[in-house]
């Protein structure tokens, strides 16, 4: 049990070893280690609460862990400066739970967001990038609109387009499915499927919609009580004899 | 006997109570006034590195400047009429009237204006940022910019504060004029007197002492507005009660803080004439 998540690879784009996470007294994660191979992706399943999001977050430096490393595309992020930090997290997408738009900004400004401040673009450019970006999930008359007058799935999605449209090399999504339908929940699991195979992008996944979990992910992992305690293929973990892993599957 | 006994405990352990929290007000006051610190730092630090945001400054700045100005001028048009009718009387009583002009434009100029415009700047600018900021914290859209590599910072607190602090003293100008408008109808009311007289005696009476160290304390103003402002919102608590909270400590600390700016600026020009 101890090996889950420790397998020796060179090729690896992120890596965490003995992550520790604690509000107040409150230990959320324990001893988290993770390898994520390049171009792989790597579902996380747990319990709401188990601090999936937390793992995450400590991943872009939006939440400190206590202790623990973690080494993205071969550097220590404790080490690095803001500068740098600054440089790695445009590689890094981060689909936030609760999509996170900019209500101020209308869908098509809170795509160009991102774009700005990177390699300069002229307008077309940037235009073809945004369309494109809405294209592919499927809202592409929706860039005049504001957050306010989209739906919560609509809105998961343009938070989902936002963060696609830098083509990041190592994704993390949370919960990119919650909130849609079955229809669209399966092309949002093909178009993550897609930015693997078009763009070489390395994810993490979290997500409690089984079918997305089934469709994306090649290797599973389950978190419970702050350490990762399963890991499989997803048909490697359905047939697992331990219950509670099973439960999952139910 | 029983009530003073019951009434005599009561006091003694209210005074238990509080010993201990009144000690960690004051902790947390000095925790407060640290973080303050850093977060103004924070802010010159991050005023000369790029990128540095001006279509995002006259944004705000349209937003601080246009927003406020109907209620700054209204305001400053009532202060002044009012004054100079409440003033007048007073006057009149020591055969003075004629000093009138001058003497509301100096109260005006000196004291009245860039106090009274930059309360109100504390409430509606302030309130404005603080509930905004707390908004986009409690909503993630503070972290979601992080991750996507631009620098909130810089393009929510840094811009916000330079537009507050451009912003105040060009409405407390404006307010300033409109009030001496407003004197002047005021003065209009009974009696008779032409623009042209009315403003030599005003500017006869008005040195640049008058002027100058009014107009500096209002950038300090529009520096302390937009920095408690920020600061709230960035530190807001989660949940819409914290943004309600941010927005409330904005309007109060902002407002506190315009009266502590100006009880030094006094003490500062009073030394210096
Ligand atoms: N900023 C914070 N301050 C204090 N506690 C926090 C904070 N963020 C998360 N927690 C706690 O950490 C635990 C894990 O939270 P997290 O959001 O990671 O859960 P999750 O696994 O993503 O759940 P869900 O599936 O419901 O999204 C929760 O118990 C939560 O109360
Ligand atoms: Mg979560």
């Amino acid at each position: 049990m101890e090996d889950i998540g420790k397998e020796e690879t060179g090729n690896f784009a992120l890596e965490i070893k003995k992550l520790k996470v604690s509000f107040g007294t409150k230990v959320v994660l324990k001893d988290i280690n993770l390898l994520l191979k390049k171009g792989e992706n790597l579902v996380v399943l747990g319990k709401s609460g188990s601090g999936k999001s937390v793992l995450i977050k400590c991943l872009v430096g939006l939440i400190e862990p206590d202790e623990g490393e973690i080494v993205i595309q071969g550097s220590d992020t404790a080490r690095m400066k803001e500068r740098d930090l600054e440089t790695l997290r445009k590689k890094i997408g981060f689909l936030f739970q609760s999509a996170a738009l900019y209500d101020s900004m209308t869908v098509r400004e809170n795509l160009e967001f991102p774009l700005e401040g990177t390699e300069a673009r002229t307008e077309e450019e940037t235009e073809t990038l945004v369309m494109e970006a809405l294209q592919n999930v499927g809202l592409p008359d929706t860039a005049g609109k504001m957050p306010s007058e989209l739906s919560g799935g609509m809105r998961k999605r343009i938070g989902l387009a936002r963060t696609l449209i830098l083509k990041p090399e190592i994704m993390l999504y949370d919960e990119p499915t919650t909130g849609l339908d079955p229809i669209t929940s399966r092309e949002i699991s093909k178009l993550i499927l897609e930015m693997q195979t078009k763009n070489k992008t390395s994810s993490i996944i979290i997500t409690h919609d089984m079918e997305c979990a089934r469709i994306t992910g090649n290797r599973i992992l389950i978190i419970k009580d702050g350490v990762f305690s399963a890991e499989g293929t997803f048909e490697e973990l359905k047939k697992s004899e331990d219950p509670w892993v099973h439960s999952f599957f139910e | 006997m029983k009530t003073g006994e019951i009434a005599q405990t009561t006091t003694r352990d209210d005074l238990a109570e509080e010993g201990p929290s009144f000690m960690k007000k004051v902790k947390s006051f000095f925790i407060e006034m640290a973080l303050l610190s850093a977060f103004m730092w924070k802010f010159f630090k991050e005023l000369f590195k790029r990128p540095f945001e001006f279509n995002e400054i006259a944004r705000q700045c349209y937003i601080i400047g246009c927003r406020t100005l109907p209620l700054v001028g209204i305001t400053g048009f009532i202060m002044g009429l009012v004054l100079t009718i409440q003033s007048r009387p007073t006057l009149a009583e020591f055969g003075a009237e004629s000093w009138l002009p001058a003497m509301v434009a100096v109260s005006i100029i000196r004291e009245i204006g860039p106090v009274i415009t930059a309360l109100i700047c504390a409430g509606k600018v302030g309130s404005g940022i603080g509930a905004e900021l707390a908004s986009m914290k409690v909503t993630e859209q503070i972290d979601a910019m992080q991750v996507s590599g631009r620098r909130p910072f810089k393009y929510l607190a840094v811009t916000r504060m330079i537009a507050t602090t451009l912003m105040v003293p060009l409405l407390v100008v404006f307010s300033d004029t409109i009030s001496l408008l407003g004197s002047f109808f005021g003065c209009n009311l009974k009696g008779d007197i032409s623009v042209h007289l009315f403003f030599s005696q005003v500017f006869e009476k008005l040195d640049f002492m008058d002027i100058m160290p009014a107009f500096i304390k209002t950038i300090f103003f529009g520096f302390g507005i937009g920095l408690i402002a920020c600061y709230k919102g960035f530190n807001s608590d989660k949940g819409t009660e914290g943004v309600g909270r941010s927005a409330n400590s904005a309007v109060v600390i902002g407002s506190l803080l315009v009266f502590l700016i100006d009880m030094i600026a006094v003490q500062l020009t009073s030394l210096f004439s």
